[in-house]
């Protein structure tokens, strides 16, 4: 049986608010359209982002599918990134749907909005898969088979769901409280699934070392290349499956051209290939080669982020918990509105990195935040976006 | 009568009351005969015809921003070593302003300026008035606040030839902490100058407020710096006991501050974020329409040495509900008043207020008619006296 590794690289991009104030609200509800050069536009970031990763990636990405047929790899990419790119760069997305064509990338499911609508509205929640479901089944005419909740948030009521609603795989972090003894280079199947439901767990170990240590200067694996890497999988014992799972803007974006990671991305499937045992295979295609080799039992929520690996990133103070319980109570009268606008903003608004920006976890992880984020601090944020709820309140009650 | 008023700051560039009163109350006195020097520690070109205003050349506008905060202060000056060298710095600035000129009296508002004040009476030997519009265990909100304040507090106070204080409130804290004879303590409460205040404009800038109010939400508003002194934390506890009464009430917080960061937080714990809203600093017309979509105004101040927020929302045709620990109580009468730390009072009296428009409108027009006495006249012939009797008094010591 072969060993091979599972890439799969996550695309999103969100509407961030803009400076809204007070005085805007009842006056104009343009939330997410700032002024080019403002720190939250997000027509600027979707250039530079195009710019430095994703048109830049992805022609490396097609030179690999077109020079090893066996290279293969998964991506999922949100709603609003997708309606982003049609917007201000085309060209991005054209170069995705180029990638698809080899045949050998699979687009893996999601919310559109990237929310976090599993844990607060199950209903709404399904919307926003189906409405993915068909954006990405018009783009790059695939159905996805395989899905990932926002942040990677799992929990055996998520499996339980993506069963029922026929998915062969379901993907998650491979956090070692919940896996014990056990290595995620495995294939899996969740807990209180009867059907062929497989697992993936991230190995988050080797997939930080590219997304988030690979240009550490500090870090006693730097410099890593493609060979030393494909050495420490060779090495890492049994295995069937290295999941190597992380944001696609890893690559450009987290990671800068000068540290390196274009030249790590060109020559990995080569090294890995030197070996006849070694292939690539995309999510579902591994879980289908595979049984599952036990059941893994996540009661509660675990999600790739931060050290705690839980969702606290987005829940873990007052105002985070205030916004979402503000922007969900709306739910009855924005879809009773029957106004696409104001039910398209409202989603808008759910996008998880709103809430992520509100973050006051300042220690470990404070530094990944404050990059991310495009306000001065938390607090900031959180009063742009009830700026924001109050227009979209009274719109709501007013039906526009 | 020649005057030389020591202070720190005037409209346009002013963080707070204390410009605002400086301003008017020289415009007054200097209507009683009174011929104002009025040195500031920044550059700007004052135009005022009923003073002379001077810069003792401390520093640029820009980085006068703490004048009540004295550690904000320090750090936002940029200058080496503690707030002492700050006020030799001013002190030495003085003596170039001064001379060659002279002086009947010397008159001086808040612990930034005392320094200089006690170094302009030394050089020129003519009576010192000091003015207190807050102490430094008012900006603490009771504590005991920053000793090295307190310091040049109580020296200032006991060299000074006559205190004078905003409040009975204020008086009283200057006798128990610094053990100020209270017979040296003249009692001068500020007042509104009407003609100061711009009509409300009716194009108001809050349409999400109005549009609010169009579905029969009320809005209550807090206008201050968000320290504190200012009381916004039990104001918030009382706002939650509201909510959970009258859900259709909207709490509009206008000001910026130490706090902000807890206030934010502590309102989304409370799980009343919905009903709040933060403006930030804020002036000129933004400033009044805060009044002006209001329906009623709070000042929950846990110590206010005077207070005239309440009689500008009360031009601005909102009445208030304001803390007894503050002056304004003391002149005031058309109000609610409350200790700031009776959260479920405080709750109870905004709730009223809010739903009974007979007792709104009565409290406002009531207030109304009371704020077009309460003028600066009284208080500049009271200090026109005191300059007179001291000036031919001359030095006490």
């Amino acid at each position: 049986m072969k060993r091979s590794i599972v890439l799969y690289m996550h695309v999103h991009q969100p509407f961030r608010v803009r400076q809204y104030s007070i005085f805007d609200a009842g006056v104009n509800s343009n939330y997410f359209y700032a002024d080019y050069h403002d720190r939250t536009s997000n027509e600027r970031i979707m250039h530079k982002v195009a710019e430095k990763s994703y048109l830049a990636t992805n022609s490396r990405l097609l030179d690999l599918l077109n020079k090893h047929p066996e290279f293969k790899f998964s991506l999922s990419i949100s709603g609003t990134a997708i309606e982003q790119m049609q917007a201000w760069s085309p060209e991005s997305l054209a170069s995705f749907v180029e990638l698809t064509k080899t045949g050998r990338v699979e687009i893996v499911g999601e919310t559109y909005h990237h929310s976090l609508a599993f844990f607060y509205d199950r209903c709404e929640f399904e919307t926003q898969v189906d409405k993915h479901k068909e954006l990405i089944k018009s783009i790059f005419g695939q159905i996805p088979t395989a899905f990932r909740n926002t942040e990677l948030a799992y929990n055996n009521d998520l499996a339980y769901w993506a069963d029922k609603a026929g998915y062969k795989t379901i993907l998650a972090e491979g956090w070692d409280p919940v896996l014990g003894w056990r290595s995620p280079n495995f294939v899996y199947k969740p807990s209180y699934v009867e059907s062929d439901l497989k697992l993936l767990l991230k190995n988050y170990r080797l997939s930080d070392d590219i997304a988030f240590r690979f240009g550490d200067r500090k870090w006693e694996g730097w410099p890593l290349t493609a060979d030393k890497f494909t050495h420490w999988l060779d090495e890492s014992g049994d295995a069937t499956n290295f999941n190597l799972f992380m944001d696609y803007e890893t690559f450009g974006e987290h990671q800068w051209h000068e540290s390196g990671i274009f030249d790590f991305l060109s020559h990995l499937p080569e090294q890995w290939l030197k070996n006849p045992n070694n292939d690539f295979k995309t999510v579902t295609e591994v879980a289908e080669t595979h049984d599952a080799v036990d059941q893994v039992d996540m009661p509660d929520i675990v999600t790739w982020a931060d050290t705690e690996r839980d969702l606290s990133a987005w829940t873990g103070n007052s105002m985070q918990n205030d916004a979402l319980n503000a922007i969900y109570s709306l739910k009855n009268s924005i879809l009773s509105s029957s106004n696409d606008d104001l039910i398209e903003d409202w989603r808008k608004l759910q996008t998880s990195d709103h809430f992520y920006y509100m973050c006051t976890k300042w220690f470990n992880d404070g530094d990944i935040h404050a990059y991310f984020s495009p306000y001065e601090n938390p607090y900031d944020a959180f009063i742009a976006f009830m700026n924001v709820w109050q227009d979209l309140n009274l719109r709501s009650q007013n039906n526009g | 009568m020649k005057v030389l008023m020591l202070g720190w700051e005037l409209p346009p560039h002013n963080s707070g009351g204390l410009g605002v009163a400086c301003f008017q109350l020289c415009k007054k006195l200097s209507k009683n005969g009174a011929e104002i020097t009025f040195v500031l520690p920044y550059e700007h070109e004052h135009e005022h015809d009923f003073m002379n205003v001077v810069s003792a050349k401390v520093a640029d506008v820009s980085s006068i921003t703490g004048v009540y905060d004295s550690k904000l202060y320090k750090e936002s000056y940029g200058l080496q070593g503690d707030v002492y060298d700050v006020h030799h710095a001013y002190a030495a600035a003085i003596a170039s302003v001064i001379a060659d000129q002279d002086f009947d009296v010397i008159h001086a508002h808040d612990w930034l300026t005392f320094r200089a004040a006690l170094r302009a009476r030394e050089l020129l030997l003519k009576p010192l008035v000091l003015h207190v519009h807050s102490i430094e265990s008012d900006r603490a909100a009771g504590g005991h606040g920053n000793p090295l304040v307190r310091e040049i507090e109580q020296l200032g106070l006991l060299l000074a030839d006559r205190v004078v204080a905003v409040s009975e409130l204020t008086k009283q804290k200057i006798v128990d902490e610094y053990g100020v004879p209270p017979h040296k303590i003249l009692v001068a409460h500020n007042g509104i100058d009407l003609d100061e205040m711009p009509q409300l404009d009716p194009d108001n800038s809050y349409k999400i407020l109005e549009k609010y109010k169009s579905l029969d939400y009320k809005i209550v508003v807090n206008v201050g710096r968000l320290t504190i002194q200012k009381g916004l934390t039990n104001f918030l506890l009382a706002a939650k006991v509201v909510v959970k009464k009258r859900p259709k009430t909207i709490f509009l917080i206008v000001g910026s501050g130490d706090q902000y960061r807890e206030l934010v937080s502590l309102g989304a714990s409370l799980g009343i974020s919905r009903n709040l809203v933060f403006t930030g600093f804020l002036r000129g017309k933004q400033w009044r329409d805060a009044f002006g979509v209001a329906d009623l105004f709070v000042m929950p101040s846990v110590s206010e040495p005077f207070g005239l927020t309440p009689l500008e929302a009360v031009v601005y045709d909102t009445p208030s509900i304001i803390s007894k620990q503050s002056g304004v109580a003391e002149i005031l009468k058309n109000c609610l008043k409350t200790d700031f730390w009776d959260t479920a009072k405080m709750a109870d009296q905004i709730i009223n207020v809010l739903d009974h428009d007979s007792l709104r409108e009565l409290l406002l027009k009531n207030a109304k008619d009371e704020v077009q006495h309460l003028n600066w006249d009284k208080t500049a012939s009271m200090l026109m006296d005191a300059y007179k009797s001291h000036a031919e008094q001359g030095l006490l010591t």
